[in-house]
């Protein structure tokens, strides 16, 4: 059954650059607008030896690892500590509900102003894309626990620390990860058009200085590494969900 | 020990449907009367079986027991001291996922002994809870990975390694098939002729009451929330069908319950 859904996206794959390949050498285009998949593969492989893709790769990781475990650090604690305090969430919430539509790349030019050029700004973009929803995630999930649980706990005299750890955190893993998927794919978004602005690396640059030099072909090469560490991304949180200590909510 | 004594308990919620605007009778009242003037009192080690209709308050009366929830007025005390909160030594057994779902099914009875500091011992005595509830081999199963009678023996050993002094359990045979129900039952009695202890049991079925107990309850809507109260002299094991004073008790309690038995 895995083996065939592979075999199948393979496919999907394959036909869509034949199609991609017969596209570009019947239709009339020039390199500029539109180049072939070849063309676009002998520049991936230039820019691989080269070392520039995986330095590109690697400042873009770089960047959405420390703006995503910052969100994770501070937005799920607050996220679990609104979700146990009524009053303190009926204070706060409003404030996230407003701030939360905002794109984060309306807080750019902020961003750029509080934080210079380089890493900080786009880090800064990446938190904010992660933070709000993974409180609002966090805080629905503590908030829909189970009260069946607590009175578990306290029949067993938890502590307050082994209501948090043997509790809490086990309960909402389930919907925090759902949620950390989401979040992730939304980061890996905004980083490259953060990098699109402030910051000389990372394949949001990569793609702008290529646009600037009217290399389509390292844009594409660009695209496509983009999409295939998204996808990589979706995966391993995928993994992570499917763990059976994790994923105590799903159907026998 | 595991004396229960309730003294003249009352319990109100709030009502959530308040509005002083309607006639409607159910939104009307700022406060709904859920318990009122029940007094009852259970020997140390009786099995008490509880009926009564669904919403009369039976699982709120077990909760206020139990320490989860307090009464708004009256006493409850366990071996003459008021209860004030939850203690490992009167478990409770839930109708609906007791068990912690993201620990297996050894993690969920180490619940109890999780302080203990030799090893070997807590090993051996949830060993032997495990395989007393014919578990052996799924020491390390999730729960949802249990049918549901595999969940109920589970959470039964979570309760019984701590030895509590009281258990009590809210409708623990809902939702189990009929076989598997009468398996359960038979348990349960065995287990209790064993560690002696004061159980608590609310049943939907009249002839789980007639099987199992040593006190029958029928519980009513407010205000009168107990309808009887009676104790029940038969040996174990019982049949209902050949013994006169069951068979009786059981069309007494059809009765009560406001249905016949015979159709
Ligand atoms: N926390 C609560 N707040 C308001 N009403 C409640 C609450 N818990 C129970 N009730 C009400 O108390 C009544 C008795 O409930 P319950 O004790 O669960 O009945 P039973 O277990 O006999 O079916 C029901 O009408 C229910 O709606
Ligand atoms: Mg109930």
């Amino acid at each position: 059954m895995k083996n065939k859904s592979l075999l199948l996206s393979l496919l999907s794959f394959s036909l869509l650059i034949i199609l991609w390949a017969v596209f570009t050498h019947f239709g009339n285009f020039s390199d500029q607008v539109f180049p072939s998949p070849i063309l676009v593969l002998n520049s991936a492989i230039e820019l691989f030896n080269n070392g520039t893709l995986l330095q590109h790769v690697v400042a873009s990781l770089y960047r959405v690892t420390v703006g995503f475990y910052l969100a994770v650090l501070l937005g799920i604690p607050l996220g679990i500590m609104l979700g146990r305090m009524t009053l303190v969430r009926q204070l706060v919430n409003p404030i996230i509900q407003f701030l939360r539509p905002i794109s984060p790349l309306a807080w750019i030019p902020l961003a750029m102003l509080w934080f210079g050029i380089g890493d900080k700004p786009a880090i800064f973009l990446i938190f904010l894309s992660s933070f709000f929803p993974l409180v609002v995630a966090t805080t629905m999930a503590v908030s829909s626990i189970n009260p069946v649980y607590f009175h578990v706990a306290s029949n067993f005299n938890f502590s307050q620390q082994e209501i948090i750890k043997k509790v809490i955190i086990p309960a909402i893993l389930p919907e925090v990860l759902t949620a950390l998927r989401l979040t992730i794919a939304i980061a890996w978004l905004v980083v490259v058009a953060a990098e699109m602005i402030a910051v000389q690396s990372g394949l949001g640059y990569l793609i702008l200085d290529a646009r600037n030099a009217l290399r389509m072909d390292i844009v594409m090469v660009g695209m496509i590494v983009i999409g295939m560490i998204g996808v990589m991304l979706d995966l391993i949180m995928l993994r992570l969900a499917a763990i059976d200590s994790i994923a105590w909510n799903k159907e026998s | 020990m595991g004396r229960i004594l309730i003294q003249d308990v009352a319990k109100r919620y709030l009502n959530r449907r308040y509005n002083e605007r309607t006639n409607d009778a159910h939104t009307t009242k700022k406060t709904i009367t859920v318990l009122e003037h029940v007094s009852l009192e259970f020997q140390d080690g009786e099995m008490v079986c509880i009926l009564g209709p669904s919403g009369c308050g039976k699982s709120t009366l077990l909760r206020m027991v139990a320490g989860f929830e307090s009464a708004t007025s009256g006493k409850i005390l366990i071996d003459d001291q008021p209860v004030i909160e939850p203690s490992s030594d009167y478990i409770f057994v839930f109708q609906h996922n007791g068990l912690l779902p993201w620990m297996t099914v050894w993690e969920n009875v180490e619940l109890g002994l999780r302080h203990l500091n030799n090893e070997q011992e807590k090993t051996d005595t949830i060993q032997e809870y495990i395989d007393m509830v014919e578990l052996e081999g799924f020491e390390s199963y999730y729960p949802h990975q249990l049918s549901g009678g595999m969940q109920r023996r589970a959470e039964l050993a979570r309760a019984i390694v701590v030895n509590p002094e009281l258990l009590i359990m809210d409708e623990p045979f809902s939702g189990l098939d009929f076989l598997t129900h009468l398996k359960m039952r038979e348990e349960v009695v065995n287990m209790h002729q064993f560690i002696k202890k004061t159980i608590v049991v609310v049943t939907h079925d009249i002839d789980d009451a007639l099987v199992m107990a040593d006190r029958v309850v029928v519980m009513g809507n407010a205000p009168n929330n107990v309808v009887l109260d009676r104790k029940l002299d038969f040996p174990h094991p019982r049949n209902i069908e050949k013994v006169d004073g069951l068979r009786e008790l059981r069309d007494e309690l059809y009765l009560m319950l406001g249905v016949n038995y015979a159709v």
